[in-house]
């Protein structure tokens, strides 16, 4: 196979993974790294490098409009990412010293948590009283929603602050957003309206990614050959895919998705045991 | 009024902010985009590096200078890198114009929060993390 040709079947299989990761919004980086190394055969280092680039693209990419729409909570955003960047850069460390096999191994479990996540019923909770700290670190805020600006009051800021430790790490190990976790901080443990949990966690993702990222691009994780078309691929795709959400209803869609993810993750765990990366 | 104003003025740093973001992306994307255009007329034909084995980008691809150097020669590979570096400095610069936000506000307890973000993260560019 040529560059030329390489190049292209990359950019669409990329453009794919970023439609998708934004129809299902499991984010791209869940669905590129399985297709390199599983389709592709790149090394999964390579991969992580890509991936990261990825996810910074989405992030900053996406986070304009909802920025503008004032859904982000930027104060809450910031305050987790002193838990999420910290993660990362740990993270970044000790993906020298981790096995690539017990690396794949992971990236397939947190695959599937990750699939479960986005199937799970989801059921709105707007508190009226936050914990102290929520009060002391000005976190309380309002959205907006069809009825008007609503206030919300957030609870359990430690044990949130916690798992978001926890997502940086994982994210500077295995090159993800891992967005699914983040949202279950700020979802499950801190109470925080749904749509505030995700675009927050979305505006997160960028700043946690640049992080590790800056550590892998001095490992030389970063290709510059597989780069390009991933980074255009992905971003070109989430943008389709964000402009189709208005159109189509994505449940089915995530189920068939989640469904999918699974086996892929499956195969990775597999894979990872029998020493094949 | 006086909330009024306050509220006013921090609406329009977040709106300042995201269009840094949207700025850094499609700068970004538009170097690596050109630089791809010249990578593939200029070595198109050759065949894919074996990416299966992990041997690690040399100093041309991980290096402020590698890349700089490569840029002035005009190499297709190092206007790449340089795209991707614009790409991690989009979140650091964003960081950035918080703080200078966050001060312009006087909310020193931000300032310090965001202090404490720019900080963990110049440490991993310059902490000398390479092993």
């Amino acid at each position: 196979m040529n560059i030329l040709i390489f190049s292209l079947i990359l950019l669409a299989g990329a453009y794919v993974a970023g439609l998708l990761g934004s129809l299902t919004g499991l984010g791209g980086g869940v669905i590129l790294i399985p297709l390199l190394t599983l389709v592709f055969h790149v090394d999964i280092r390579y991969a992580i490098g890509a991936a990261l680039l990825a996810s910074i693209a989405n992030s900053s990419g996406a986070a304009t409009a909802y920025i503008k729409e004032g859904i982000t909570n930027i104060r809450l955003g910031m305050f987790l990412e002193i838990a999420t960047t910290a993660g990362a850069v740990g993270g970044a460390l000790l993906a020298v010293f981790t096995p690539v096999n017990f690396i794949a191994i992971l990236l397939g479990v947190v695959l599937i948590f990750s699939a479960a996540m986005t199937i799970r019923k989801k059921t709105e909770h707007i508190e009226q009283t936050g914990s102290k700290l929520s009060y002391t670190l000005k976190l309380n805020s309002t959205y907006p929603t069809p009825a008007g600006e609503v206030a919300y009051k957030l609870k359990n800021v430690v044990g949130g602050f916690s798992i978001m430790l926890i997502a940086g790490v994982l994210s500077g190990l295995l090159g993800i957003g891992s967005g699914a976790l983040k949202v279950l901080a700020m979802d499950g443990a801190m109470r925080i309206p749904f749509k505030v949990s995700t675009t927050t966690s979305n505006f997160m993702i960028g700043v946690t990614a640049a992080a590790s990222a800056v550590v892998y691009l001095q490992r030389g994780y970063i290709d510059p050959g597989i780069a390009f078309p991933v980074v255009l691929g992905v971003l070109g795709g989430a943008f389709t895919g964000a402009r189709l959400l208005t159109y189509i209803n994505p449940r089915t869609l995530r189920i068939i998705f989640s469904a999918a993810i699974t086996f892929v993750a499956l195969e990775m765990i597999y894979n990872g045991f029998n020493h094949q990366f | 009024m006086n909330i009024f104003r306050k509220m006013l003025g921090d609406r329009d740093i977040e709106l300042f902010i995201g269009q840094v973001l949207r700025t850094g992306v499609i700068t970004a994307c538009s170097i690596a985009l050109l630089g791809g255009i010249f990578y593939i007329a200029q070595q198109g034909a050759a065949s894919v590096p074996d990416y299966s084995q992990f041997k690690g980008e040399g100093a041309d691809y991980t290096t402020f200078r590698g890349i700089f150097q490569g840029v002035a020669q005009g190499s297709a590979t190092e206007i790449i890198q340089l795209g991707v570096l614009v790409m991690l400095a989009t979140p650091i610069l964003r960081i950035f114009f918080s703080l200078i936000a966050f001060a312009l506000e006087k909310d020193r307890l931000y300032v310090l929060i965001t202090t404490i973000v720019l900080g963990i993260i110049l440490f991993s560019m310059f902490g000398g993390l390479k092993i």
